[in-house]
């Protein structure tokens, strides 16, 4: 996945969407093997992407009671409540079901959009401004507060200052909170946040402070570029590594799966 | 936030007629179950087995001020506001859907705070509906702690665990009024059959005190007993069965339509430039208008029905 920059600016590089591109990197981040609780739209593209390349034993559940399905090309589900999304599933339970199935500890990773997110990895998904009095009132939580509160999470979304905050308007999904143990001592002693993936790059969490760190930029994006698209100090490595850009194999499933683009225009 | 006494839980149970007994009746007649001020549970989820037709009838009958719970709103959720039925929702999830981003109609109402949209987690509004099926005051959780969701979850308590020490979170029940909840089949005395999703209704239909089912085709008892194990919620829960052939249009129901996305589309562009005037010309065309259910459905479009159809039936083609 981490190549050296020269040769990347040198190969052939075949054009793709910013959507696309989260989708390619954020599925390379998935292990064959695991069970991923995937919301719709990015996520679920990532996921499938996945299960066609690399890792076919991939188990996706979705919150609207699904375990295991394999959604059809060119029949992606508007969200993950309807029958687009049980193709082909090994068991449909009900949603408080398949939810506490985060809590008993069986999913690897929780894999979601976000429109908003801190330093410390929390993400607002329910206002923007003050929550007494909205500038915008936003869909809300869904099972994201659950999934981030309840598993290693992969947060898939693109970089703008706007959206990479100091400090979010509001928690709707919890990351380290204000970072350190302070997501344990909330009550969450498991899961928290393992990658944030962008259009510019890949970020991880430093293991003591909770801190947002970079850890892998994209083919043509420097250190400057992305602390330049980020609203608080994003500390890069000296030596961090670029990503592999999609190959023509990866798009061409994307765009199989979704040629409409109702996900990766 | 109050929990009901236990005792009045179980004597407003006990007082209900709860014999095998034929319960079918119209939309209109069933709207007549729910008051004004009740609470009111909605099965389905986003865009999904949504009880329409009956939510159709309660604004047709022009209910007031009824405090509605589901697991995620979609459209109809910005009916309910803008037709003045209910002012407070309390779900997860508020929009019409993710492919047309955020409702403009949620937005208008609850920004402007003409209406109120109390947000708790999926996995919260499940067990709030557990409890209640459970006839228990509360349930125990791990998620929403730390977070501005519980800061604003009116009635969520933290305690240290008894047993453990650890912080959990405990949401208190929700038993509504009643629950509208739509299904493939049942029975003239309510025993539903559910195919694909169940999402939280088996729970609802427990916790509440009165349930109306709306159904795509009564079916025989003798066709239920056949399969008893299919049965997913039980005659003795529900007080009306209302049969309503593609009860959720413009929602899917599994198995039979999906989504009628051209309307889905017809709506968000309604509803986009002026939520306020779009939403009630909406209405108007295709609530309060219509003469009757065939004649919304015919509103819809013979064509969209078609094809919804024809791509609900789809699910068992593998």
């Amino acid at each position: 996945m981490t190549t050296e920059r020269a040769r990347v600016s040198l190969s052939v590089a075949p054009a793709y969407t910013g959507s696309e591109l989260l989708a390619v990197m954020s599925a390379r981040l998935l292990k064959e093997g695991q069970t991923v609780f995937a919301g719709v739209g990015i996520p679920l593209l990532a996921a499938i992407l996945a299960q066609k390349t690399h890792a076919p034993g991939l188990t996706i559940l979705f919150e609207g009671g699904v375990i295991g399905p394999f959604v059809e090309a060119g029949k992606l589900p508007p969200s993950t409540n309807e029958q687009r999304c049980s193709r082909r599933a090994n068991m449909l339970v009900s949603i408080t079901e398949v939810l506490l199935l985060l809590q008993r500890g069986y999913v690897d990773v929780g894999f979601m959009g976000g429109a908003q997110i801190d330093r410390f990895g929390n993400l607002n998904s329910s206002f923007i401004g003050d929550a007494e009095n909205p500038k915008i009132r936003l869909p809300g939580t869904g099972g994201g507060n659950d999934i981030a509160s309840l598993a290693d999470m992969i947060v898939a979304m693109k970089h703008e200052k706007r959206r990479f905050v100091e400090k979010v308007d509001f928690i709707t999904s919890p990351g380290f909170l204000d970072g350190g143990d302070t997501r344990t001592r909330a009550g969450l002693p498991a899961g928290g946040m393992f990658r944030v993936v962008t259009d510019l790059g890949i970020l991880g969490f430093d293991a003591e402070s909770r801190a947002m760190t970079v850890v892998a930029l994209h083919p043509g994006v420097s250190a400057p570029d992305i602390r330049a698209n980020t609203g608080f100090d994003l500390p890069v490595p000296d030596d961090v590594p670029v990503t592999q850009a999609p190959t023509m194999d990866e798009l061409a499933i994307l765009r199989e799966l979704d040629p409409e683009q109702l996900y990766t225009a | 936030m109050t929990i009901p006494s236990y005792l009045d839980l179980r004597s407003k149970t006990r007082a209900r007629d709860r014999s095998l007994r034929d319960k079918v009746m119209s939309l209109e007649e069933a709207a007549r179950l729910v008051a004004d001020g009740d609470s009111l549970a909605i099965g389905g989820c986003t865009a999904s087995r949504t009880p329409m037709a009956m939510i159709w009838a309660l604004i047709r009958a022009g209910k007031r001020d009824l405090e509605v719970s589901r697991s995620i709103v979609s459209t109809e959720g910005d009916l309910l506001y803008a037709s003045g039925v209910s002012r407070h929702i309390i779900t997860s999830w508020f929009s019409q859907g993710i492919v047309w981003g955020v409702s403009k109609v949620m937005r208008a109402y609850t920004e402007s705070k003409r209406a109120r949209f109390e947000e708790w987690s999926h996995m919260a509004m499940g067990l709030r509906y557990r409890a209640g099926a459970m006839g228990v005051p509360f349930m125990p959780m791990r998620s929403m702690l730390g977070s501005g969701v519980l800061d604003r979850a009116e009635g969520a308590k933290t305690m240290e665990c008894p047993f453990t020490g650890e912080t959990l979170l405990l949401v208190p029940a929700l038993n509504p009024e009643v629950a509208i909840i739509h299904v493939q089949r049942c029975d003239a005395y309510g025993n539903a059959q559910i195919d694909g999703l169940t999402f939280m209704d088996i729970d609802m239909a427990m916790a509440a005190n009165k349930v109306i089912l709306t159904t795509e085709r009564i079916v025989s008892n003798e066709q239920i007993r056949r399969h008893p194990d299919q049965t997913k919620i039980g005659f003795f829960t529900v007080d009306a069965v209302v049969e309503v052939p593609f009860g959720s249009a413009p929602h899917e129901c599994y198995g039979l339509y999906e989504p009628f996305y051209s309307h889905m589309d017809l709506y968000a562009q309604m509803t986009s430039k002026d939520p306020d005037a779009g939403a009630q010309a909406y209405l108007e065309r295709f609530y309060h208008e219509p003469k009757n259910w065939a004649d919304y459905l015919s509103r819809i479009g013979m064509a969209e029905l078609l094809d919804a159809q024809r791509r609900g039936s789809g699910i068992y083609d593998d």
